[in-house]
């Protein structure tokens, strides 16, 4: 059974939903306060939806800076899975662990609502229990989503595959409709739709039971990149 | 000796400013015409306890970079202001 850390920052505020998620399908979720810096025993990361640290100055810009962000860094250096759901990605890019760049929405309006996303890679974490191709409607809910970066940068991501989730129509102006991204390697990953909030049919969408799967495959089989 | 330092952050030019455009938009309809090029930003002001003018503005450049703004869609820049 993985022990999976839920990284809980000042105004974080889907840690629970991510902890249901993960022990949903079996594994232990442990609620990791943003001070602390020892990550002993853990053996995936998810960095949660909210507004850590009030969302100030930019969203993910203070939370980088909390304490526990130097103990995921090395953790993900190790190869270590970390996942940054919503605001949880906005960290991930802030903390230059991941590409690019996430703006305010086109339109400048706060979404909340069911999206279709397509798998358009199988190397990360996230995305390595589905196929390529394969639909899932997962929500979304924020107002900064527009993934953006320049040229180069997504050159690189179109050649390594790191662009694990598009969206199926584009809602908030992301470059190349991009919803999610993965690092090089494919162990750190972000993306802004919410997967634990599709969980279950009965709640609208069971399609992001295949990313925890993905993600949760951690202890089972370790991590190899595919190509 | 203290000095007051004004940064202002604004999108690098190619990124997209939807609230600098929304305000475009909403100008004719308040009666201003012939306003374009509006681009939104933020404007930080505080105090920097330095040897010197320059060291100060070195200083709050360096902070500009790593923390009042994202390099990877904005720039900063900082200048002494009178108060």
């Amino acid at each position: 059974m993985a022990r999976i850390g839920v990284v809980v920052f000042p105004g974080s505020n889907c840690e629970y939903d991510a902890a249901a998620a993960v022990t949903r399908l079996g594994d232990q979720a442990e609620f990791i306060w943003h001070t602390r810096t020892d990550l002993e025993g853990i053996d995936g990361i998810i960095l949660p939806g909210g507004f850590a640290h009030g969302d100030y100055l930019r969203p993910g810009a203070l939370a980088r800076f909390s304490p526990v962000m130097g103990a995921v860094e090395r953790f993900a250096a190790d190869g270590g899975p970390v996942l940054g759901i919503c605001n949880g990605f906005q960290v991930l890019v802030e903390a230059g662990m991941l590409p690019g760049a996430l703006q305010k929405n086109r339109g400048l309006t706060f979404l909340c609502q069911p999206t279709t996303v397509v798998v358009t890679s199988t190397n990360s974490v996230l995305t390595r229990a589905a196929t390529i191709g394969q639909e899932l409607v997962v929500p979304i809910n924020h107002f900064s989503g527009s993934y953006t970066c320049d040229d180069d940068t997504h050159d690189a991501l179109v050649r390594n595959g790191q662009i694990v989730l598009r969206y199926k129509e584009n809602p908030n102006g992301s470059r190349d409709d991009i919803a999610g991204v993965a690092n090089e390697a494919g162990n750190v990953v972000g993306l802004m739709p919410h997967p634990e909030r599709a969980m279950s049919v009965l709640l609208g969408s069971a399609d992001g039971m295949v990313l925890f799967e993905g993600f949760l495959g951690v202890k089972a089989a370790p991590f190899v990149l595919a190509h | 000796m203290n000095y007051f330092v004004i940064v202002d952050v604004t999108l690098r030019k190619g990124i997209a400013d939807p609230e600098g455009s929304t305000i475009e938009r909403a100008l004719p309809a308040l009666g201003f015409t012939g306003v374009t090029n509006v681009h939104a930003g933020k404007c930080f002001r505080f105090d920097v306890e330095a040897e010197s003018e320059s060291a100060a503005l070195e200083k709050a450049t360096s902070l500009a970079e790593r923390l009042l703004s994202n390099p990877v869609i904005e720039d900063a820049s900082a200048r002494i202001g009178e108060r």
